[in-house]
């Protein structure tokens, strides 16, 4: 029935005889749907099973501690100067007498908040660092349900003692080699009472 | 006589705990075949393998406020569903399910009763269970419900006599005999019926999937025109019992399918396999192994009926009648005539 004197037919193809019919098609159709049942499934099991990551994944961020416990960062700023999306902040504080073993130099971060919903994950902190303090890690970022709780404290991100975080494979070889070297203030190591200057360790 | 009472009893328990849990089991399936298709894997968290999905499902739905509408017929809305879930179930009365078991002489069928008129009763029952969709989606008083009850019977109405003719050209190649149990003994040693008529067949399964509300036909229920169809105002348990009646109906046409047309619980050189291990006649292992053959059956046309349903999009609704009335009435008289004649030059019908 035609409704209208403007209509036309798009497509003037006529439907051949087997295509009319629809079994062919039909058939056509259920071969590919059965061919999929024998496929590989797509589907990762994710909180069971991990697709692999990559050893230089930029996910959560630590800071990390020396070898004794002492915390590397030194407050210098240079994380919040790099970070395009001005997640970092930080305030500094003088180290006291008797707080060696807790902070690592002079100055330590007495606040140091990344704001995780602000953090695009690129890397530049990490980069930027002098003291290798800050280092992002292949854990996802927790969700939560206030956007404050977003905030990550010194409470979240210094690494645990309990739970140390490997970045070796963040790192090249060619600074992992550097770092060895004897002499360099980066390989001056707190024994309890004093700085070991230039000790190879 | 009461021993008689016991055994129908026990088959009746047996035959309606194996259609829920079949139809249970049914949903189980039809999502994880539905994902394999689609290479996903489906429900996997309810116990192994997703196994206790069903159960899962089943506890929501118990758990569901329980919702009827303020202007709804009340005693209406209840029995609808409930109608459609007792015809479903009825139809599973008639299916032989294996060979008879012979206990100190005296017979068992493996069936719960043997009518001379099965198919009859098979057809009369699958047409009342319409009503309960029609009964539920006009008590709903909501247009989408109704709008969907008047699919679903316009479409058992048109596609029950291509389905009707089809059987008739079954009867005749089978001798004229309407029992169930008849004509799938008549398969024990011979060729299946589907040799004889595989246009039959073809309309015959067409018919089942429109017969069932199965998809490419399921306008009865179609979420893109109708919101739900027939059960948009149900809740609760309500809702389940439509939905499992769906899977009963599935399976129940299923076994029909398997007997008309597959030699049901037969299968090729059954008796020389018989022999070969030494079963005599009604031993309850040949009759096990005969169920088991039946049920293998009836889980590949479920697997179909999922196969299809996950493969072809639904039909227009114009289209859906066009089908039935255009192409599939005609090819079943076709398909009758030609089987007339047949069987007629094959000594098989006497005027």
């Amino acid at each position: 029935m035609k409704l209208t004197s403007r209509s036309k037919v798009v497509s003037n193809k006529e439907q051949s005889f087997s295509e009319s019919l629809y079994l062919p098609g039909i058939i056509k159709g259920m071969s590919i749907t059965l061919s999929h049942l024998f496929k590989r499934r797509a589907t990762v099991k994710y909180p069971d099973e991990l697709r692999p990551m990559a050893g230089v994944y930029r996910g959560q961020h630590v800071l990390k501690r020396d070898d004794i416990g002492a915390e590397r960062c030194t407050a210098c700023g240079l994380c919040a100067v790099a970070c395009p999306a001005e997640a970092i902040t930080m305030e500094s504080a003088e180290r006291k007498k008797g707080e060696e073993g807790m902070y690592r130099e002079e100055k330590y971060a007495r606040i140091y908040e990344i704001n995780m919903l602000r953090c695009i994950f690129c890397g530049l902190c990490e980069e930027a660092c002098p003291k290798e303090a800050i280092f992002l890690t292949d854990k996802i970022v927790d969700t939560e349900y206030e956007r404050e709780d977003f905030i990550y404290g010194k409470d979240k991100l210094v690494e645990k003692m309990t739970a140390r975080i490997d970045v070796t494979k963040r790192q090249t070889k060619e600074v992992i080699e550097f770092k060895k070297l004897p002499g360099l203030k980066h390989n001056e190591l707190f024994d309890g009472k004093s700085l070991n200057k230039g000790k190879k360790h | 006589m009461i021993a008689f009472l016991i055994y129908k009893t026990i088959i009746c328990v047996c035959v309606f705990g194996l259609s829920l849990g079949v139809a249970a089991y049914s949903t189980w399936w039809e999502r994880k075949f539905a994902s394999f298709l689609q290479d996903r894997v489906g429900p996997d968290r309810a116990g192994p393998f997703g196994l206790l999905q069903p159960l899962a499902d089943g506890g929501k739905m118990f758990f569901k406020e329980e919702i009827i509408p303020n202007v709804s017929n009340r005693f209406l809305f209840i029995l609808g569903p409930s109608l459609f879930m007792i015809t479903s179930l009825m139809t599973g009365a008639i299916i032989p399910w294996s060979k008879d078991v012979t206990i100190g002489g005296v017979v068992y069928p493996m069936q719960i009763t043997d009518i001379n008129i099965g198919i009859l009763y098979l057809l009369g029952v699958a047409s009342i269970g319409v009503y309960g969709i029609m009964i539920g989606g006009w008590a709903s008083n909501n247009k989408f419900a109704l709008l969907g009850a008047v699919r679903a019977s316009s479409q058992m109405i048109s596609y029950e006599i291509a389905m009707g003719i089809s059987v008739i050209a079954l009867i005749i190649t089978t001798g004229g005999t309407l029992s169930l149990r008849e004509i799938v003994a008549q398969q024990d040693a011979g060729l299946c019926n589907f040799v004889y008529q595989p246009l039959g067949f073809l309309i015959f399964f067409i018919c089942a999937l429109a017969e069932t509300n199965r998809a490419p036909f399921d306008l009865a229920e179609c979420e893109s025109e109708l919101v739900g169809g027939y059960h948009t105002e149900y809740s609760s348990m309500k809702l389940g019992l439509f939905l499992f009646a769906e899977y009963i109906n599935m399976f129940v046409s299923s076994a029909i399918m398997a007997g008309f047309y597959f030699g049901g619980y037969n299968f090729p050189f059954a008796h020389e396999f018989y022999n070969a291990i030494g079963l005599a006649e009604g031993s309850w292992l040949i009759s096990l192994i005969g169920f088991g053959c039946y049920f293998t059956k009836i889980f590949l046309f479920i697997c179909l009926f999922m196969w299809v349903r996950w493969t072809l999009p639904r039909f227009r609704y114009d289209q859906l009648m066009n089908l039935g009335w255009k192409i599939l009435l005609p090819l079943s008289l076709l398909n009758l005539a030609i089987t007339v004649v047949v069987e007629y030059f094959r000594g098989n019908i006497h005027f």
